[in-house]
């Protein structure tokens, strides 16, 4: 007999733990709106299976709290029941020896003051308060509703302009979101089920690159109503194209030189090249919308004046003011704001940045926007300094590491305390304090704190303030627009109920948030726009969508969009992100489950085609 | 044209069409449970599924289409097994006490099971029980849901009326009331679509059969019946009997020998109905701008109760004058308790409908105004009376004919004709043309308003004033009409309404046949009767002209409203739910 012996793993336990990866990646794709209630007994049978079986609180104890559960669901529980599951939980959170029981007993109690309604609703009516109302995946997480497995299986039969089509019906900005879209869409694809996520927006992208120019739809007759919208960027042009479509005069407002807010104010063009940005606008403009550009609404022309001239006003001015760090010496010479910085790219003014040290404070997209902008605008060395860690940062993680790859450096865990500069007031070096990561937030967010480390000197030329957006409501507020800490109060519906015939959305509602969230509030507020002046266009698309094909799907690996080298793509705003090829693109729509006709979506909510 | 094989015979079958489809032309039928043409074609039962070469997974038959040089296989060993363990499956959570079920001889899903053979279920037996109010006319049992959402579809499509629903997520998926209703608090109209449409016996009405033979049985009772008009289209087809041989006559036969005391027709009661709504519209027609228009026809319960919980602010639209089934019951607990020199109190009035929602409406705390309580005590669905007739162990097929009683069992072709979409107009337009011009019309003359589809508008001209109708059926429609008028697109002077597609012979009370719609063959025998009546016109009743000249004195006379004229602002329905719909857009 051997004193010590190497364990090799046998069949079934390499099984098993393919089948735990198998249901990580299935509860990746869960779907929204299931009974909390049955999903926590659903839990609790896993924690179960868990237990080693030593402890009795464990071993009895999880086993009891299913029964309690069970019987809330099955319509035998009472208000002493739900008191019984309590204290049991309670009991084993309190008691059981390690983290498999006292955390299983934890997710319960957790679940008991998250969702107490659906409890009380099971014991004492006896129904239960979900429902499954978000029967494909992609569909329900996009916030604008676009028909997903519509123009997938378009794209798998090469009807490019098709596919643009449809994606129109929904979202007039098909470029843009093939481009830089954040894709919520992909986050509960159920093909996670089997292998991983269609890469839905690098389909998108091969429609748009190869649709050429799709003309929009005619517009329906003129209604003699007149819309004002206040911003052109994506909420504001999405409205005024529907608005447009259904027969309305829609005139845009733009403080900038051009067309676009975010779109061209906030991305740079490695990300999203200018001329493919003025494809959407172009588009929507042709439904005939009239724009002003350069007039800002509070100077020349009021919202009330506003309000008087027109039918409806749409307020969708985004959040373009930057948010100050509020440390000494941010006032100096060299610090800027990254929405400042990112205005002028988009207006051609590039700042000179050859031979500079920058850094940038803030770890979201925009702060890797600033990054990568200033690699490209020469600097000689860029410097991310973030209080948390990598991980923590809320950009894209192909953002950071895009910026990486390109040569850009990050601190992680140093919170900025103050700008020093020289004596022509110069800011000249960030000084930082290092921080040690901590408690996790409810949230899920985790918290640093000062590590009582000696404070960093990071040497710098250009401090870039990149930690978010503000929104430039004050003359609205002073107009009688409601305001709560400088964001504008609307209803879900997009109405201003304060001022009747006004209304407002995108990012000067929600604060900062991603593109398609403007889009999707371009169209609520379109909709509900045309309802104020009497009238109930719909909005439909005449494209005829394939059957469902009746192929096996067998697993096959997801395609991911490939980039330029860094090295070619670091000191220039050329686009950086290859397309699919067309067999990639054939391959990648076939993946594509069709939830719309397979599933829950065939009975309900498969598709929504008029809206 | 594709070409494909099925069960290795070579076919060409037009593109788009369902594999189902294209199998059944060529005779091959492939068992299913949950599919409902155009209804419900979502695949669920997973009953009808096939193989097709080439694939490994089962494709369902119901909702996908042929594709040129498809192989397929409808009864191959993988198929077989795959059929008969989804039914047992089902099975195993169905409460399979099929001796207690009304359905039983009649249920898609122990037709498949026998047809099978399946004897033993190897799962364990898992019946839910939901609680439901046994009172309510409509009875869901969910021991007997087999959750093939047809009903949910039924009452979305169909009827737009949303009050059906997935209720409870996962394993737990039912269907329940939408928006955690109660049945009894929600806005079902009680169509009663749902129980037709039911594939097994999960849906159906409350059972009043053993009410009636309390009556029966009670010494100190009158039993009077009415048999409304389109239970004659439709109660043979249970027996086995074919139309020509279910006639009313044996029908009349049949409830004597059950045992009820006078049998009369409903259709003296439309005739009636006839008096007073076109008399009331005509009165509306002269006063135009003080009176709403344009005017709704009330004989339909399930349509008064969508307008009052859809519609409320169009209520003062629905003619006042009440139901052909309670005109019946005022006027039997009146006028006919005189003429049989009983109290109204001994007469206890039942009527024969092919309708749910009539259970309902005989209930409504105002409908007794013969002072007797309710004017109608008792409503029996044509299923519930071909179920009593089969208890008696009757054998309709060699019953003799016999008449109804008189004088209330005296119809016109005109009351006939109310049991089909269009019908009422059609009966209230001749004798309004008699009350204007003078003479009658041609019994045919309004001919142009019949037909199947559900909105139906037509204009007519009468002594110069054009009279603009609407006649529609199924409460999808009666929205769309309803829009069509609230934003002044559409405007009309009369308009009818059924709730059921095809009117009251395609109503929620009338024999099941799963899979078939047979409004349309029923409505067909109605307009024969009509054609060989030899009163055409409601106003040459003479039971009618009777009734006015004894007891009544005219239509729309004091009398005239305080027995047949109804306030429909005395009872609420629940509001809709429509308004709170979570739907993204």
């Amino acid at each position: 007999m051997s004193r010590l012996r190497i364990t090799t793993e046998n069949i079934a336990g390499q099984t098993v733990d393919r089948l735990y990866a198998d249901i990580e990646r299935r509860i990746v794709a869960s779907p929204p709106g299931l009974c909390p209630v049955d999903l926590t007994l659903s839990f609790l049978k896993l924690c179960h299976a868990q237990t080693c079986g030593k402890c009795v609180p464990c071993r009895v104890g999880l086993g009891q709290l299913q029964n309690l559960i069970t019987d809330v669901l099955e319509n035998k529980g009472t208000r002493d029941t739900l008191a019984l599951i309590e204290n049991t939980a309670q009991n084993i959170k309190d008691s059981a020896d390690c983290a498999i029981g006292y955390e299983a007993a934890n997710m319960v109690l957790r679940g008991l003051s998250g969702f107490r309604d659906d409890y009380l609703e099971h014991i004492d009516a006896g129904k239960c308060n979900f429902n499954l109302n978000q029967p494909v995946p992609c569909v329900a997480l996009c916030p604008a509703g676009v028909d997903i497995p519509g123009y997938i299986s378009l794209i798998g039969e090469e009807r490019y302009e098709d596919a643009v089509k449809l994606i129109r019906k929904d979202n007039p900005f098909p470029t843009a979101c093939a481009l830089i879209c954040e894709h919520p869409c992909e986050a509960r694809c159920r093909r996670n089920m089997l292998d991983s996520s269609i890469n839905i927006r690098g389909l998108k992208r091969f429609a748009v690159d190869h649709a050429g120019v799709v003309p929009i739809p005619l517009c329906e007759a003129n209604t003699g109503k007149k819309v004002a919208i206040v911003g052109g960027g994506p909420a504001g042009l999405s409205a005024a194209y529907y608005l447009a479509l259904m027969g309305h005069e829609v005139v845009v407002y733009e403080k900038r030189a051009k067309l676009g807010g975010m779109l061209r104010y906030g991305i740079p063009s490695y990300r999203f090249p200018r001329e493919r940005l003025q494809e959407d606008i172009d588009a929507i403009l042709s439904a005939g919308v009239k724009v002003n550009l350069g007039v800002n609404i509070g100077e020349e022309i009021t919202i009330k004046s506003l309000r008087e001239e027109y039918d409806a006003v749409y307020i969708a001015i985004g959040a373009h003011t930057d948010k100050k760090v509020g440390i000494e010496g941010e006032e100096s010479k060299g610090v800027i704001s990254a929405v400042e910085m990112l205005k002028n790219i988009g207006d051609d003014r590039m700042p000179d940045f050859t031979g500079k040290k920058v850094v940038v404070i803030g770890g979201g997209n925009v702060a890797m926007d600033c990054t990568r902008s200033a690699k490209r605008l020469g600097a000689a060395k860029v410097t991310i300094v973030y209080r948390r860690r990598k991980v923590d940062m809320t950009a894209l993680p192909d953002e950071v590491e895009g910026a990486i790859a390109e040569g850009c450096e990050l601190i992680d865990l140093m919170a900025p305390v103050r700008i020093e500069a020289d004596k022509q007031g110069r800011a000249n070096a960030l000084v930082v304090k290092p921080q040690i990561i901590g408690k996790i937030s409810n949230s899920g967010r985790a918290n640093a704190r000062d590590s009582m480390e000696e404070e960093k000197k990071i040497s710098a030329d250009i401090i870039i303030v990149a930690i978010g957006q503000g929104i430039e409501s004050r003359h609205f507020e002073e107009n009688g627009v409601p305001v709560k800490r400088g964001i504008i109060r609307a209803m879900a519906d997009s109405e201003v109920t304060e001022i009747p015939g006004v209304f407002a959305g995108g990012d000067c509602v929600t604060g900062p948030a991603t593109v398609i969230r403007a889009i999707a509030a371009g169209k609520v507020a379109a909709a509900n726009i045309d309802n104020y002046l009497g009238f109930n266009h719909l909005i439909g698309c005449d494209v005829e969508i394939p059957a469902a094909r009746l192929e096996d799907r067998p697993v096959c690996a997801r395609i991911n969009l490939r980039e330029k080298e860094a090295s070619e793509r670091k000191d220039n705003f050329d686009f950086i992100e290859y397309g699919m090829t067309r067999e990639e693109a054939c391959q990648e729509a076939s993946r594509c489950l069709r939830c719309d006709h397979f599933g829950y979506g065939v009975f309900k909510g498969g598709r929504v085609a008029i809206w | 044209m594709v070409k494909i094989i099925i069960n290795k015979k070579e076919v060409s079958v037009p593109e788009n069409i369902t594999i189902m489809e294209a199998a059944k032309r060529v005779g091959t039928l492939i068992p299913h449970l949950c599919y409902l043409k155009e209804i419900n074609e979502i695949g669920a039962c997973r009953v009808c599924v096939v193989e097709i070469e080439g694939k490994d997974k089962l494709i369902t038959a119901c909702n996908n289409v042929v594709e040129e040089g498809m192989v397929i296989h409808t009864n191959s060993t993988k198929v077989r097994k795959v059929r008969r363990t989804n039914i047992e499956l089902i099975l195993s959570q169905h409460d399979c006490h099929c001796a207690t079920c009304v359905r039983s001889g009649n249920c898609k899903l122990q037709e498949i099971a026998n047809n099978l053979g399946i004897l033993e279920i190897p799962y364990d037996k898992e019946v839910t029980t939901l609680p439901w109010n046994k009172e309510f006319p409509l009875i869901r049992d969910s021991g007997k849901c087999i959750k093939c959402m047809r009903c949910i579809q039924v009452c979305d499509k169909i009827q737009e009326m949303n009050v059906w629903d997935i209720s409870y997520t996962g394993s737990r998926t039912t269907v329940d009331v939408s928006y955690n209703r109660k049945i009894e608090n929600s806005d079902c109209t009680l169509c009663g679509q749902c129980i037709t449409h039911c594939p097994v016996g999960a849906l159906r009405e409350r059972d009043d059969t053993s009410k009636a033979y309390d009556a029966i049985a009670n010494k100190d009772k009158i039993t009077v019946v009415q048999v409304a008009p389109a239970i004659r289209a439709a109660w043979g087809e249970m027996l086995g009997l074919k139309r020509e041989e279910a006639t009313m006559k044996r029908l009349v036969s049949a409830l004597r020998k059950i045992g009820f005391d006078y049998i009369f027709d409903t259709n003296f009661s439309a005739d009636l109905t006839i008096m007073e709504e076109a008399s009331e519209f005509l009165e509306r027609l002269k006063k135009k701008e003080k009176n709403s228009f344009p005017m709704f026809t009330s004989c339909c319960p399930g349509w008064i109760r969508f307008v009052k919980s859809q519609y409320p602010e169009l209520v003062p639209h629905l003619s006042t004058a009440k139901s052909p089934q309670q005109m019946f019951g005022a006027v039997a607990k009146s006028y006919y308790a005189q003429i049989l020199g009983a109290s109204p109190e001994q007469i206890y009035s039942i009527s024969i409908m092919p309708c749910v929602a009539k259970k309902a409406e005989c209930e409504i705390e105002t409908m007794k105004d013969a002072g007797a309580g309710q004017d109608v005590d008792l409503v029996l669905t044509t299923r519930e009376v071909v179920r009593m007739i089969k208890a008696e162990n009757i054998v309709p097929s060699i019953l003799e004919e016999e008449e109804f009683d008189t004088p209330l069992g005296v119809g016109s072709g005109a009351g006939v004709i109310f049991g089909t979409t269009g019908g009422v107009m059609e009966a209230a337009l001749r004798s309004a043309y008699y009350f204007v011009v003078g003479e009658n019309p041609k019994p045919d003359a309004f001919s142009e308003i019949r037909g199947e589809e559900g909105i139906r508008e037509t204009e007519f001209e009468i002594e110069g004033t054009t009279v603009k109708t609407a006649v529609v059926t199924g409460l999808a429609n009666a929205r769309e009409v309803m829009e069509r008028i609230k934003s002044k697109k559409a405007s009309y002077d009369f308009v009818e309404v059924m709730a059921c597609p095809g009117g009251c012979v395609g109503g929620g009370g009338q024999p099941i046949q799963d899979g078939m719609e047979l409004a349309k063959e029923r409505a067909n025998q109605l307009y024969h009767l009509d054609k060989i009546n030899e009163i055409r016109f409601s106003h040459e009743n003479p039971s009618i002209i009777q009734l006015y000249q004894d007891y009544l004195d005219k239509p729309l006379s004091h009398k005239a409203h305080q027995l047949l004229h109804t306030d429909h602002f005395a009872w609420e329905m629940p509001p809709t739910m429509k308004g709170a719909r979570n739907l993204k857009w």
